[in-house]
């Protein structure tokens, strides 16, 4: 990553991070909310109750989910050589919002706090690895869609089932939560269940630049190069369902931010996959943060849900996609 | 003529009245329970399958003596009733269906206000014939608001303007940020109790969505909360969150007894005005 996309991507994540911290329904000035985050003591007043409580997990949330969401879509297309790999389409999210709402239902995410996500860990890890056998480096974009098709929508069947056999009566409404994903009214707890997941698989796929790098040149020159290809595949499995894992247990499924991200910054890093990781990181925090106080200022008074804004940029650009590679393969 | 005489007879010691229907089957949580505190023996042959439940129904104890259904038009069909009672807004489909096969149904809001309760219990008294006990039910519902209004060292019950000035702050607050406001039954039975409702000040006088940050700004006394359902959700979560900590909260406090116009609510207004003096103010 050069070092201006760097200073570029960066400044707007702080911007919108800022952003995020500062629009919300309650209407406070700009200083009194900066001196109400930096307050303490045992006589927190209101405003710093909600800023410290209520708007801060939330903005750290937006960053952390867009971070690794961005990171793991740029990891899995670098690896499966297919700019269609994407946690959203392949069926990752749903799978780990499956695993998410399985721990919250049976009460295990009750009984310990890694549990939620945990669980949501292991669907993930289980959803990429059934898509790599299938769809490995050789299966081709087709049976890569295909087959998230198939996990997508078997892992969202079974969350509706879950949630519709709970007996919560709340439960059932909150399919759509799992599957389109939201920041609304999250807390602390939230940002701790999610952030050891988040920065363990975060640091896992960022280590693996040069590995796929090397395997930009092919699978024969990676491996004359030193590149493992087993135990890179596991690492990308790894990495890509902890941090996956880790944000779809407390923001649901939110899809497209993995797409979008890398294929946007691909140009700016010469597609070299070791600088398009970090700067997916830093585009998808930003995409997420955008869209979290989109969703606040185009419906404040109802929980519009992140999903729905990622998937109205996003869907277009994976037509736009399709549609570059059908003219390849005509 | 003397065997309607004696029907007449019958009525006036409890039994039902001539013309009365004989077999009813209520749809609605809370026409079930009313439906259960009027009918005559033998009158009523179903309840909704949430009248027992004790987490919605204030009567879940006496809803086990009944059959329950699910609404389905063809299980209360098949019940031949002559009487269906249901709620305005709930298994619609199911209402029309039954009225096409003619059987006659009587529909009742859900209650609205304290004035609601009342005037419903008279309602399906005449509904089920039983005018007599469902005007003796609201007469004494009507007097215990009363002697709660009266109640010593108690500003409840049209109060004046200045009243409601110094009355501690409540907010009804529920699963999925929901606050409930003044125009509905929980929100007259906050202000019986003696509290001012926040949801007005919020500009939410028929309740809605409160964002989390809007109600501890708001800085209410009391945070009224219903109990927490089995099993997880996230709309329930928010009841849990941390920004919480400076707020005074009475959690499980609106429960079965504030969902419907039974003589319950009376119990409700106590409990909740006990809260309120407890509280010192």
């Amino acid at each position: 990553m050069s070092r201006r996309l760097g200073l570029v991507l960066g400044l707007a994540v702080a911007l919108l991070f800022a952003g995020s911290l500062l629009i919300g329904p309650a209407a406070l000035g700009l200083g009194e909310s900066l001196r109400a985050l930096v307050a303490g003591g045992a006589e927190r007043g209101a405003v710093a109750l909600v800023m410290q409580e209520v708007r801060l997990p939330r903005a750290l949330l937006g960053l952390m989910t867009g971070a690794a969401l961005g990171l793991a879509g740029a990891a899995m297309q670098g690896f499966l050589r297919n700019p269609l790999a994407e946690p959203g389409l392949i069926g990752t999210s749903a799978s780990a919002a499956l695993g998410a709402v399985i721990a919250l239902q049976s009460g295990l995410a009750a009984l310990h706090v890694l549990a939620l996500p945990g669980m949501a860990l292991l669907g993930a890890f289980l959803s990429v690895g059934l898509i790599l056998a299938i769809a490995g480096p050789r299966g081709g974009a087709l049976t890569l869609i295909l087959a998230g098709i198939a996990v997508s929508a078997f892992a969202g069947a079974l969350t509706a089932l879950v949630l519709n056999l709970s007996p919560n009566p709340f439960a059932a409404a909150e399919i759509v939560f799992w599957l389109l994903g939201s920041l609304a009214d999250r807390s602390f707890v939230h940002v701790w269940i999610a952030a050891p997941f988040v920065l363990a698989g975060g640091v896992l796929l960022l280590s693996l630049g040069r590995g796929l790098d090397a395997l930009t040149l092919g699978e024969d020159a990676a491996a004359s190069l030193g590149v493992r290809l087993g135990r890179l595949r596991l690492l990308v499995i790894a990495g890509a369902a902890a941090s996956v894992g880790g944000v779809t247990a407390v923001a649901g499924a939110i899809g497209f931010v993995g797409l979008v991200v890398p294929h946007v910054l691909r140009p700016f890093v010469g597609a070299r996959p070791s600088a398009l990781l970090p700067a997916s990181a830093l585009g998808g925090a930003a995409m997420v943060l955008a869209a979290d106080i989109a969703v606040r200022l185009v419906a404040p008074d109802r929980d519009l849900k992140l999903g729905v804004l990622t998937a109205l940029i996003g869907a277009p650009f994976f037509l736009h996609l399709i549609w570059r590679l059908r003219r390849r393969l005509a | 003529m003397a065997f309607l005489a004696a029907g007449g007879v019958a009525a006036a010691q409890g039994g039902a009245q001539d013309g009365a229907p004989a077999r009813v089957v209520s749809l609605n949580l809370c026409t079930d329970q009313l439906a259960m505190l009027l009918a005559a023996p033998g009158q009523l042959v179903a309840v909704s399958n949430l009248a027992a439940d004790p987490m919605m129904s204030a009567m879940a104890g006496a809803a086990a003596r009944y059959r329950a259904t699910r609404g389905q038009a063809e299980e209360v069909f098949l019940l031949r009733p002559d009487l269906v009672l249901a709620g305005s807004f709930t298994t619609r489909a199911t209402v029309e269906l039954l009225r096409r096969l003619g059987v006659r149904v009587e529909l009742f809001p859900p209650p609205a206000s304290l004035a609601d309760v009342a005037a419903q219990m008279r309602a399906v008294g005449v509904a089920l014939g039983r005018a007599a006990e469902g005007e003796r039910l609201a007469l004494s519902f009507e007097a215990g608001l009363a002697a709660l209004a009266a109640a010593p060292g108690d500003a409840s019950g049209g109060g004046s303007g200045d009243a409601s000035e110094e009355r501690p702050r409540a907010a009804l607050y529920y699963a999925g940020g929901y606050s409930g406001g003044a125009d509905s039954l929980a929100g007259d039975i906050v202000v019986a109790a003696g509290f001012a409702n926040i949801a007005e000040e919020a500009g939410l006088p028929s309740g809605g969505r409160l964002a989390l940050e809007l109600l501890i700004l708001a800085m209410p006394d009391l945070v009224i909360t219903g109990a927490s359902y089995p099993g997880a959700s996230r709309a329930e979560e928010i009841l849990r969150h941390p920004a919480f900590a400076g707020l005074r909260r009475a959690e499980g406090v609106s429960d079965a007894d504030w969902v419907c116009g039974t003589p319950r609510v009376l119990d409700a207004i106590a409990r909740l005005g006990a809260l309120r003096r407890g509280a010192g103010r």
